[in-house]
């Protein structure tokens, strides 16, 4: 794996040309995540529509692995169920920390399998899951505060 | 540094002594190390040194009257006495030995909210630090404004990257206990007027410490010159080893200051009632202290003294002269920190951009070339700048202007993939 398959067009584009990008209202849950040895940061909000996650908002900064792979996020997760959307959370998760030994399923992961070189790079996984941390804390909350307005 | 008239250094004979340099990464990259402002390499001689204690000479010092033990507190002691003649320390009590630079301001911190009335930092006096600092030489003062109720003030930075001091006389006040400022900073490769800061603190009776950690392997330094009462000094990145820094203080202050950490060493009689403590330095040595890593800074010391400080200082100089002048030709690059050769040190912080300082650094890499990207550890000064992180090239006397043309071909690849 060499650094130009790291930097995929893939990446690169969705660097360039990010999808979602934008802090959007109305939302349920908002989750601000910080790497602190780089300083990149992402605020991402996630908003629910009939039991599915709907519009998933966000604006940061940080370097291409980082901003694209939120860029990415939002292509899996918006329109699926919030169970289809954490299993791939998990499913992008193992494949980033799998050290290159991980093989990952491009049904489910989609333009998420572009990341699979950063696996190679540890110091790199943390911005690759900069995005994911934050939709998966901003999910729990909006599932939370859902749960506690049905109650 | 600019005026120095000594000889050129050998730098080719010097690379043939640092054995790291001669690797290759990514399989036939040949290793371009510019990350020295984090840690420098190890010269053949520093490395020898430590496998030649441990194979011949270890054993715990000041404790035994065997041969080993007499022969490790020689060597122990004897890079106290060497590390004091390079500092230009008047007393070779005054060179504490610490883990680095931040257990030795950490060190000051803390003995100065024990001490008594005089030094001691309490309710209503303020500590005078500057946006520049390392996160080692702000967090300790931070944690010690928590604990006594003093203010932190800072100086702050110009647009150029130097201290602003035009308001030297309304932050640094009566009520200003202590000044604790980097004679260059880790960031912009500032050096510092400490002389001018010196100068009002003394007006004041303030206290000063100098955090010399990216001066003492550059520049030549003079403790006895300086004007400051604390120097701090960290040693991995002046060709030692890790886990070892110094703590140089004026010896009537440490001999008044009380002690930092207990334990064993730095005492003189225990009972089951109290403790006294022994004189400096070894009040303020508790536990076993890095012997083999006092060992291996004897040896950096020698090697940097057999170089000649000055002569380094002008190599890096030419150096920086240079990367501030093809660093001019890069579309795009900001220099972070003064433009100009004068009065910095070579360590170069740049903005490429619309490209962030990880991907700048990822491809460097990929090239063979090792610089540091991020906040550096000043974060406060980065943020004044209005950038998240910056990529840093930093310097030694083993780097040329080849590896200069490297770094500059290597950010013209670094545009290619992002173009």
């Amino acid at each position: 794996m060499n650094l130009e398959s790291m930097y995929q067009e893939i990446i690169l584009d969705h660097y360039k040309n990010p999808h979602g990008r934008g802090l959007r209202e109305p939302y349920d849950g908002e989750s601000f995540q910080v790497n602190p040895t780089c300083g990149d940061e992402v605020t991402l909000r996630v908003a629910l529509a009939d039991a599915k996650v709907g519009d998933v908002s966000y604006d940061g900064q940080g370097c291409s692995i980082s901003q694209a792979s939120t860029s990415v996020l939002t292509d899996l997760v918006q329109g699926r169920t919030v169970e289809e959307a954490l299993s791939t959370m998990d499913a992008f998760v193992e494949m980033v920390q799998g050290r290159g030994q991980v093989e990952p399923d491009e049904d489910v992961l989609e333009d998420g399998v572009a990341f699979a070189g950063v696996a190679k790079y540890p110091a790199r996984v943390k911005c690759a899951l900069l995005g994911w941390m934050a939709f998966k804390d901003a999910v729990s909350q909006a599932v939370s505060r859902a749960e506690g307005a049905t109650r | 540094m600019t005026t120095t008239t000594a000889a050129p250094l050998d730098v080719e004979t010097i690379r043939k002594d640092f054995p790291i340099l001669s690797r290759l990464v990514h399989g036939d990259k040949p290793l371009v190390y510019l990350d020295n402002a984090a840690t420098s390499q190890k010269p053949r001689q520093v490395i020898d040194a430590l496998v030649e204690y441990y194979e011949k000479h270890n054993a715990n010092v000041h404790r035994g009257i065997h041969t080993l033990a007499e022969e490790a507190t020689a060597l122990y002691e004897g890079a106290r006495d060497k590390m004091a003649k390079f500092l230009g320390a008047p007393s070779r009590d005054e060179v504490i030995f610490t883990k680095n630079t931040s257990e030795a301001i950490n060190l000051v911190a803390r003995v100065l909210g024990d001490a008594g009335p005089g030094y001691r930092v309490g309710p209503g006096d303020e500590i005078v630090i500057t946006e520049m600092e390392h996160h080692s030489n702000i967090v300790p003062w931070h944690q010690l404004a928590e604990r006594t109720g003093a203010t932190v003030k800072w100086l702050r930075l110009t647009e150029e990257g130097r201290l602003d001091l035009s308001t030297l006389d309304s932050v640094i006040t009566e009520r200003t206990k202590i000044v604790s400022m980097t004679h260059v900073s880790n960031l912009l490769g500032t050096i510092n007027p400490v002389d001018v800061v010196v100068k009002r603190a003394r007006e004041v009776g303030a206290l000063v410490l100098v955090d010399a950690s990216q001066s003492a392997p550059h520049l030549p330094l003079d403790v006895s010159t300086l004007g400051a009462d604390f120097v701090a000094v960290t040693c991995h990145k002046m060709l030692g080893p890790t886990g070892i820094g110094v703590l140089w203080g004026r010896l009537p202050l440490l001999q008044e200051l009380p002690p930092f950490l207990g334990g064993g060493e730095m005492i003189e009689v225990v009972t089951m009632e109290k403790s006294t403590f022994a004189p400096p330095p070894h009040k303020f040595e508790a536990g076993t202290p890095p012997i083999a890593e006092a060992v291996g800074l004897g040896a950096a010391v020698d090697y940097l003294t057999a170089v000649g400080m000055e002569a380094i200082a002008a190599h890096e100089h030419a150096l920086t002269a240079y990367v501030i002048d093809r660093f001019a030709e890069v579309e795009g690059l900001r220099v972070i920190g003064p433009n100009t050769a004068e009065n910095r040190v070579a360590e170069v912080s740049f903005a490429l951009e619309g490209i962030h300082p990880h991907d700048v650094g990822q491809i460097l890499d990929e090239q063979g070339i090792a610089v540091r990207v991020g906040h550096h550890c000043a974060r406060p000064a980065v943020l004044r700048y209005g950038i998240p992180a910056t990529t840093r090239a930093s310097f030694y006397l083993y780097n040329t202007p080849a590896e200069v043309d490297a770094l500059v071909a290597g950010l013209a690849q670094v545009r290619k993939i992002f173009g």
